[in-house]
């Protein structure tokens, strides 16, 4: 397919791979966070690694949305959903997280609670239309690419009059998470983790631009380079950074031009300001609390707030105690390291949340890496 | 659920509305939060949505981006290392 096959073309893949073998430093090391759970799948689909020299090491980042969201957010999705005659429509990949009673909105759903998955916000627009006599639940959640979508639901719900549409949201923004994992101790004080640079979000900068990471690209003197989600844009993204830290620069690069612009989509990025306001802080698997990093419905669209409708507990549960998922999402441990990786926890009965997305860290590294020891 | 793919707007429905080919695979998509889309255009599809357009002639220029000569190798050959 156009804009898909050409950046995936092996040959020159082989090109940049001796790009970077030939520029990077052999007495340096270059430790770099792909922020994107998009970039992680990447890496591991088409063996990006492999094609790396030693001194290279990819750092996944917390950018899976699935991954990122705490149990007890789920945990409240599944009280929800058990509202008698309610409807909770979600994504996909967020029936199968499992609580830690190893509970998901899949086995709520075989035990008679009428959870749907959908496509897109729209899907649950219509759900309601459909059913104006039950109450449908969206449960959103994603970084800055799902955002939009779900105000254009939110609005349209309005417009419609919808009295039985609300969303349970659970979005999350990329840049103060990408600031956190910088402040973090064990970046900042431990030194557990060595960040020199970041590939940046593809998918998210089209809504966002560019700028938002040129304030940690000068606060942090990190390199930033955004990439699209061929392996091709990754491998590139890798070289780019490498040139910048061998010229001691620090700024953000675009690799991804033909979709990404400095200033990104401002009409999704006005919707968004109408619609949603920040949340003071926000929990997230792995990260703990952190500040400003969520949005939440704002109180003149609190008719459309499940969270204002319904009594939706707030709840901070702790991971699965096996599980090392939260270590892996602030890049301190690698998929490989955790006890139960493969054994106990797989794709087809995920412990952790890291697991259960093709995104997620362990599911990437399962389905792609775990026969290869090359990294 | 992040990945997206760059599609073809194959034509405008109602007000909004899209038919997308998704190789071969068509598929309705709303263009709530892009403007000025004709059919031929590319796209970055998400749950639904377009969110934004794809610039053919960036894509070119990052097409040859990938093939071009290292830093190095252009003047330093001779410096072997
Ligand atoms: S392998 Fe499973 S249990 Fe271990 S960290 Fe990954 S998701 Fe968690």
């Amino acid at each position: 397919m156009k804009y898909i096959d050409e950046f995936r073309d092996s040959a020159l893949a082989r090109h940049i791979a001796d790009n970077i073998a030939s520029e990077a430093e052999p007495h340096r090391a270059y430790h770099l966070m792909e922020f994107c759970g998009g970039h992680t799948h990447a890496i591991s689909r088409y063996g990006i690694v492999d094609l790396l020299p030693a001194n290279v090491r990819m750092i996944h980042g917390p950018g899976c949305p699935v991954c990122i969201l705490p149990v007890g957010r789920i945990e409240a999705a599944i009280r929800l959903a058990q509202i008698p005659r309610l409807i909770l429509c979600c994504y996909g990949d967020m029936m199968r997280v499992p609580t830690a009673k190893g509970v998901n909105l899949l086995k709520i759903k075989a035990s008679g609670a009428d959870v749907r998955m959908i496509y897109s916000s729209a899907d649950a627009v219509k759900i309601a239309q459909q059913n104006p006599a039950r109450q449908v639940v969206f449960f959103a959640i994603g970084f800055e690419t799902t955002t939009p979508p779900t105000a254009v639901a939110i609005q349209q719900a309005q417009v419609l009059g919808l009295k039985n549409f609300s969303v349970f949201c659970n979005h999350v923004l990329t840049p103060s998470a990408i600031s956190h994992i910088l402040q973090s101790p064990e970046v900042r004080e431990l030194g557990l983790v060595s960040l020199d640079g970041f590939i940046g979000p593809a998918h998210v900068s089209t809504i966002i631009g560019s700028r938002p990471y040129e304030y940690f690209a000068e606060e942090f003197q990190k390199p930033v380079v955004i990439a699209g989600f061929e392996p091709l844009d990754v491998m590139q993204a890798i070289l780019m950074l490498i040139r910048q830290l061998n010229q001691g620069r620090a700024v953000v690069e675009n690799e991804f031009t033909r979709a990404v612009t400095r200033n990104g989509n401002v009409k999704a990025q006005f919707l968004v300001a109408e619609v949603f306001e920040l949340r003071r802080a926000f929990e997230w698997r792995g990260l703990g609390l952190v500040p400003y990093s969520a949005l939440k419905i704002k109180s003149c669209y609190a008719e459309f707030d499940a969270e204002c409708r319904f009594q939706v507990p707030v709840l901070s549960i702790a991971d699965n105690k096996a599980c090392d998922c939260g270590a892996i999402l602030r890049g301190v441990k690698r998929p490989q390291d955790c006890k139960i990786f493969g054994i106990v926890c797989t794709p087809d009965n995920p412990i952790g949340s890291c697991m259960v997305s093709s995104e997620g860290a362990c599911a990437a590294h399962y389905s792609y890496g775990r026969f290869r020891e090359a990294c | 659920m992040c990945l997206a793919i760059p599609v073809c707007v194959e034509q405008l429905v109602t007000e909004g509305i899209a038919v997308v080919s998704l190789g071969g695979v068509r598929k309705e998509i709303s263009l709530a939060l892009v403007d000025d889309i004709e059919p031929g255009d590319y796209v970055i599809v998400h749950v639904g949505f377009a969110l934004q357009k794809l610039d053919p002639a960036e894509a070119e220029r990052t097409l040859a981006l990938f093939a071009e000569m290292t830093a190095n190798s252009v003047g330093n050959d001779d410096a072997i290392r």
